[in-house]
């Protein structure tokens, strides 16, 4: 069995300007990774590297094994949830079904079946009630609910989510962990972008700590220490945030 | 024509699309077949009266009348359907850029053949209104500034080159330049049969690859990331959606006119915004809307005698879109003002119970009866305005007036809703001391807009959270579903259950 997630020597910019650095990764199969750093680490960037969606200065990221376009179904995506606008004229269940579309292809329409199914996902997020409402007037809690239901309609075997806990309740914070360590039970790897560090020990396997380059990356237990997050938070990284600018600057 | 529905993307149902479907095909068929030599044109037959006008327009005895009609159906389709997809995309501006942008291209439309060719104009309009969005997104790209400026810039430049171009098309020696002009404000009636022909294929194009691509277009516009996730190609949607939109845009120039067609694609999507919560019923009535705003401007136009069709198609579109701000079902604002109207008064009225029941409270629910008097005292109110008040009670069946009007005596209804509101204010000023730690002088003012909104539910809740106390901060006694209950109003609150008796 293929490694779920390798990544070797990736390197992201925007605008010519370095984000990320020279980054190597390997997610073992089933894990519950969480992804913490700073603001402006490259948390998110990281994910949508993977994804393909902002071209690599350098490097490669491969899925089971293969690039991400050739086994894109087997990823499955939370962005974040103030990413999209929920004035948009959607129910929920139209929200939910387009995490059937991947499966779909082009010019199919969802069947009875993608139906069943996303209405499975909506009852593991306790959203079924809500299934022909429209997304306004949503909590935010309610909100993440429906992007997770809709990318457990995606049926994947790797989840990248970003921040899937920024700004809901307690009660779906706690739901949101239920249902993550049930998807890790069933041996999915999930990849999740967190930004609260008391909490990240108790909820995730193995941590990222990442600030522009990866600082650590292994089990909660061996990584989760002062050392390395002062690595990481503290002693801004200012000669390479320097040489970024520079670089930036000279294009 | 098998792209015809397994779902309607925009109607969840069967039958109005495809009769939606048919009444196109059918207007289509019925242009193209009727002799064209048959019937005066229009400017022959500005001597009649309104009343023939009227006949002969909703007759469609003139071909002009037909085609005029066709084309406007034919654009409020193509407009409607897009102006969806910009409206929910925050892109408005983007089809007002877009329209200016393609006057140009009308210019050298008809300077590379010299004639007014619908193909060539058509081609060329294109053409700038792409040239036009792609310098939108380059000035964007490589520069700070933001998109409204680079649309500020690209509207006002590529019009102007277009008034420059249309200027010098005037002063040439050549022939058959006349109508030209048109396109500025646009004239439905100056559409001929080539035009026509070519709105309709557009206009299928249109429907053909909105119905392909719906469930794309919908990721697209709801979650670019997640529909890049997906594996969809969402430069390849977004260039193919501005694409259409020029489309929807140049074959409207003729009866819109290139000021105002942008609000063809931005006024009937917008009413439709507001009347419904899903895209595809969206769609459907923006396309409704547009339709029967062209048909409408159509119609003035004709009765005006050729006057510019644009400002009454739009005129018309936008009177639709009052009425969707006025009237539309959740969030009109006639609605809203008479829910917080009604609301208000029904606090009014609560207002006045809860006073009734403050009166008799405070003589130990010794009588049953209340004097005007008192309430007035009680409510630091003049007699006249209480006594409107309680006419308004009495006209809800909450109280009986006795002795000439003088004595006011709950109906059991009303004792249900006055004890009830009291419970509810002594309830929630305990909550917010006990349990948000509100210092007990400062939490009446929050109790009187709470009392009137909070729910059984909530109320049950909090019953259980504060154990089912029956004295408020205040120390007064906290009406128990029993006293509600109770309807007859000789029992005292609380001799019921506990025995306390809830004096002050």
């Amino acid at each position: 069995m293929a490694t779920p997630l390798e990544i070797h020597d990736l390197t992201v910019s925007y605008d010519k300007k370095p984000v990320i650095w020279g980054v190597d990764l390997a997610v073992p199969e089933g894990k519950l990774v969480g992804i913490i750093g700073p603001n402006g680490a490259g948390k998110s960037t990281l994910i949508k590297a993977i994804m393909g969606h902002i071209p690599l200065s350098s490097g490669w990221v491969k899925i089971f094994g293969k690039p991400y376009s050739e086994n894109r179904t087997r990823v499955g995506y939370v962005p974040q949830r103030e990413s999209v606008d929920w004035d948009f004229p959607v129910t929920v269940m139209d929200v939910v079904l387009m995490g059937r579309y991947g499966r779909l292809g082009l010019f199919k329409r969802p069947k009875k079946s993608d139906r069943e199914i996303a209405r499975e996902c909506l009852d593991k997020v306790k959203m079924l009630p809500f299934a022909n409402r429209q997304i306004a007037n949503l909590s935010g809690g309610q909100q993440q609910r429906v992007f997770l239901a809709r990318a457990l309609a995606q049926e994947s075997d790797i989840y990248l989510m970003d921040e899937p806990f920024a700004g809901v309740d307690a009660a779906t914070e706690s739901a949101i962990v239920t249902l993550l360590q049930e998807l890790k039970n069933r041996g999915k790897t999930l990849l999740v972008v967190h930004h609260d560090l008391s909490t990240a020990p108790g909820y995730f396997d193995m941590l990222l700590l990442l600030n522009m380059r990866v600082v650590a990356f292994g089990p909660t237990e061996q990584v989760f220490n002062a050392e390395l997050l002062q690595k990481t938070y503290g002693g801004r990284l200012t000669i390479l945030a320097d040489v970024a600018e520079k670089i930036k600057q000279q294009r | 024509m098998n792209f015809l529905p397994i779902h309607p993307p925009w109607s969840g149902r069967h039958i109005p699309r495809t009769l939606y479907v048919c009444v196109i095909a059918a207007v289509i068929l019925f242009v193209f077949s009727c002799p064209s030599a048959m019937a005066a044109r229009i400017g022959e037959i500005s001597e009649t009266n309104i009343g023939d006008q009227v006949y002969r327009f909703f007759t469609l005895q003139d071909p002009s009348v037909r085609y005029t009609i066709a084309g406007c159906i034919l654009l409020g389709t193509c407009c409607g359907m897009l102006g969806s997809f910009i409206v929910v995309r925050k892109m408005a501006l983007m089809g007002d850029a877009l329209s200016h942008a393609v006057l140009p291209g009308v210019a050298l439309g008809f300077l590379w053949t010299m004639e007014k060719n619908p193909l060539y104009i058509f081609v060329g309009a294109t053409i700038a209104g792409l040239i036009g969005t792609a310098t939108v997104s380059a000035i964007k790209r490589t520069t700070r500034l933001k998109e409204d400026t680079a649309l500020g810039i690209v509207l006002a430049s590529f019009y102007a080159v277009g008034i420059c171009l249309l200027t010098y098309i005037q002063h040439l020696p050549t022939g058959n330049k006349s109508g030209i002009d048109k396109f500025l404000f646009g004239q439905a009636a100056a559409m001929g049969r080539e035009d026509l022909i070519l709105m309709a294929v557009v206009c299928v194009i249109c429907l053909v690859m909105v119905y392909l691509f719906y469930k794309e277009l919908l990721a697209l516009s709801f979650d670019t990331a997640f529909a890049r996730s997906l594996g969809l190609n969402v430069d390849l949607l977004h260039h193919m959606l501005m694409l259409l939109l020029s489309f929807a845009v140049v074959i409207s120039l003729k009866a819109v006119g290139v000021v105002l067609v942008s609000a063809m694609l931005i006024t009937p999507a917008a009413t439709a915004y507001l009347l419904t919560e899903r895209l595809s019923r969206m769609i459907g009535i923006a396309i409704v809307v547009g339709m029967v705003s062209g048909i409408a401007g159509a119609f003035f136009s004709f009765l005006g005698n050729n006057l510019p069709t644009g400002p009454f198609i739009v005129l018309a579109a936008s009177l639709f879109f009052v009425g969707a701000f006025l009237f539309a079902p959740k969030h009109g604002v006639i609605l809203r003002w008479w829910r917080t109207l009604n609301r208000r008064k029904r606090t009014i009225r609560e207002n006045m119970l809860k006073s009734i029941y403050h009166v008799l409270e405070q003589r130990g629910f010794d009588a049953e009866g209340v004097s005007t008097r008192e309430l007035a005292e009680q409510r630091r109110e003049t007699v006249e305005d209480v006594e409107g008040t309680l006419r308004e009670l009495n006209s809800h069946s909450l109280i009986t007036r006795h002795e000439d009007g003088n004595i006011t005596i709950f109906t059991p209804d009303g004792w249900q809703r006055a004890a009830t509101i009291v419970r509810n204010h002594r309830l929630w000023e305990l909550y917010l001391t006990n349990e948000a730690s509100i210092a007990a002088d400062h939490v009446h003012d929050d109790a009187e807009i709470i009392e009137h909104v909070l729910g059984e539910e909530t109320v049950m809740e909090l019953q259980k959270r504060l154990d089912y106390a029956n004295l408020d901060p205040h120390g007064k006694h906290i009406p128990t579903r029993e006293d509600i209950e109770q309807r007859g109003r000789h029992q005292k609150p609380g001799t019921l259950t506990s025995g306390y008796g809830g004096q002050v």
